[in-house]
Parts: C-alpha cells; sequence; structure tokens
C-alpha cells in the first residue's frame, strides 16, 4: 500500500487545535452545528443556479445572472464548511483516517470545488434565457459532486 | 393517558424496534433529513436573503416566490416525513429531549412566522415586488425566519448529545422541568 500517511493524522490530532477541540464537550458540537448551517447556504446557493441550468427554478432570469447574484454566498458558504470542516477534522483526524467515508469526502471536495470555480462558473455565464445540453450535464454534474461531499461527509459519524 | 406512555406504546411497536435497530435504514433516514437542509433551508435562506436586499436584488420577489418556494415546499415534505420516521424510531427519549422540546417550539413559532408574512406583509407585494430592499415588515419576517431555521437545524442537531438526558442525574431542576423527566421520589 506504500507510505503509510497515518503519522501525518496523528499529528494533526496533536496540534493545540485539535486537542482544544477534543478535550471540550461543547466545542465538536458548536462547530459541527456551524458546518451544518454553512451546509444550508451552501446547498441554496449552488441550488438557484443548478436549477435554473436545468431549465428550472428561476427561468426568467439568466444563468450569468443568477451566478453572480448568489457568487459571494456560494463563496463565503464554502469559506464557512472549510474552516469548520477543518476544525473537525483535526480533533478526529485518526479517526478519519480509518474511515473510508473520510476518503470518498476528502477527494470530492477538491474536484467538487474545482468544477464549481472554474468550468461551471465560465458555462454560467450564458447571458440567454436558453438552456443547453451542456448546462443540463454541468448542474448534474455539480449536484452529483456536492452530493457525495455531503453523504460522504455524514457518513464519517456512522463510521 | 399522558403523552409519555403514548410514547412508551410507540416505542413499544415492532416497526419502532426494528428502525431503531436497523443497520442502515436509520442511518439512511438520517442522512436524507440532513441532507436535504440544503434544499429546504437552503432555498428558504436564498428567499430569506432576497428579501433583505442581499441576493438576487434585480429578481422580482413575486418572481422567487413562485418559482423557488415550490422546491422549499417539497423539500419541507421530505423534512416532516424523515423527520417524524427519526422521531418514531426513538420516541421517549426525543419526547423527553431538552433541545427536541426546543426545536419543536420554534418550528412553531416559523410556521407562524410564515402565516403571518403570507396573509400579512406579502398582500401588499405588488407594491414592492420590484423594490431591491423591501419594507421593514418584510424584512422583519426574514431575519426572524433566519434566525428560527438556523435555531431549528442546531437544536436539531444537539438532539444527538445526551448531556441533559433524563437518565443522566443529577440535572437541574428546571432542565427536569423543561424536559418532563420522571424522577423517583426522593
Amino acid at each position: 500500500m506504500g507510505t503509510s500517511w497515518l503519522w501525518l493524522f496523528e499529528w494533526c490530532e496533536a496540534t493545540v487545535l485539535g486537542h482544544a477541540i477534543k478535550d471540550s464537550a461543547w466545542l465538536f458540537p458548536v462547530i459541527e452545528a456551524g458546518h451544518l448551517l454553512g451546509l444550508c447556504v451552501l446547498g441554496g446557493s449552488l441550488l438557484v443556479v443548478d436549477l435554473r441550468m436545468l431549465g428550472l427554478g428561476l427561468r426568467r432570469q439568466t444563468i450569468a445572472e443568477l451566478a453572480q447574484d448568489v457568487w459571494p454566498w456560494l463563496l463565503g458558504s464554502i469559506g464557512v464548511m472549510i474552516v469548520t470542516g477543518t476544525a473537525l477534522f483535526l480533533s478526529e483526524s485518526v479517526k478519519c483516517y480509518h474511515s473510508q467515508a473520510f476518503w470518498v469526502k476528502i477527494t470530492a471536495i477538491p474536484i467538487a470545488v474545482l468544477f464549481t470555480l472554474t468550468v461551471r462558473q465560465r458555462v454560467a455565464r450564458v447571458g440567454t434565457l436558453d438552456t443547453t445540453a451542456v448546462t443540463r450535464l454541468v448542474a448534474l454534474l455539480s449536484l452529483a459532486l456536492w452530493f457525495t461531499v455531503a453523504a460522504a461527509g455524514r457518513w464519517i459519524g456512522f463510521s | 393517558m399522558s403523552l409519555l406512555s403514548v410514547m412508551e406504546w410507540l416505542a413499544s411497536t415492532s416497526w419502532s424496534i426494528a428502525l431503531h435497530e436497523s443497520l442502515y435504514m436509520y442511518p439512511l433516514i438520517e442522512s436524507t433529513h440532513v441532507l436535504t437542509l440544503g434544499l429546504f433551508v437552503g432555498l428558504a435562506v436564498m428567499f430569506d436573503l432576497r428579501l433583505l436586499g442581499l441576493a438576487m436584488r434585480r429578481v422580482p420577489v413575486s418572481e422567487v416566490a413562485a418559482r423557488l418556494l415550490p422546491w422549499t415546499k417539497a423539500g419541507f415534505v421530505v423534512m416532516v416525513i424523515t423527520g417524524m420516521l427519526l422521531f418514531y424510531a426513538i420516541p421517549v427519549r426525543s419526547y423527553q429531549s431538552v433541545f427536541f422540546r426546543i426545536k419543536v417550539t420554534m418550528l412553531l413559532l416559523a410556521g407562524l412566522n410564515v402565516w403571518l408574512f403570507h396573509s400579512r406583509v406579502g398582500r401588499s407585494i405588488t407594491e414592492w415586488d420590484l423594490a431591491p430592499v423591501t419594507p421593514p415588515a418584510a424584512r422583519m419576517a426574514a431575519v426572524v425566519s433566519l434566525v428560527l431555521w438556523a435555531g431549528i437545524v442546531v437544536a436539531g442537531r444537539m438532539i444527538a448529545y445526551n448531556w441533559f438526558d433524563c437518565d443522566i442525574q443529577p440535572q437541574s431542576d428546571f432542565i427536569n422541568w423543561a424536559a418532563g423527566c420522571v424522577l423517583p421520589p426522593r
């Protein structure tokens, strides 16, 4: 299996922040609640545009207009998710190392983020009211990628 | 018959036990409940942000209401069904959970807020449909909605923690009262 990265995960859990969260009764729940609130905003700002790209939802606005409108909320919620998610990870890194769901999630996150900020953002420049096979495909990929991230994330808690 | 005995009866039904003990059904329902937050609360938040003039300022409020709220409603149906199943799997503990009680209270208030908005504030919508920022009453409804749904999400998540459970004593008198704990006579 090559080099084990377990030492790195052990180091993460031994950081000051990892320790502080693990030793506190309420820090993990509070950060986790913040992670969930971030999920709500992320879900909303993704769906407004993804639905539109599928020809659903706000069909009288162009994809470009909606994408521009929710852009700060999309970026902000991704930021909140990364910050709170990293904090949660630090408090239980070794558990994550042994969790298949974690590896699915950590693989899907960079793909989803990159896809959203590059391909999807580029396609979302469409300034007409039409949806095409491309916009629909991009929307479906976006939904599938973020669904994978969210479902795998929830599943870390069950493992 | 007290509500608690109804919950005890619910817990004794075979479907409740099966759900509670299931290896995959309970986690799957729970995951559906959590992931649907992105749809239900997510789009509700987007509507509130529109009312506040913080997103989609150029989109008429009536457009957002007509075209996004149906998706919110669909999400709400999923939330209610999965939420009731989760409750049904663990009725007594949920019923005696302080966080569950806070959540239900806030859900009722959120429902009241929706009703007030649509029956009162929303009536004059034609006057401010195109306004980037809506009138104070509409913005107030949006803030109340955001605060309540955030509280509902947080309280819902906290149900999983047993800090204030009735079978973990001693608890303060207030917690025992708020959770409806039945204590053996001292």
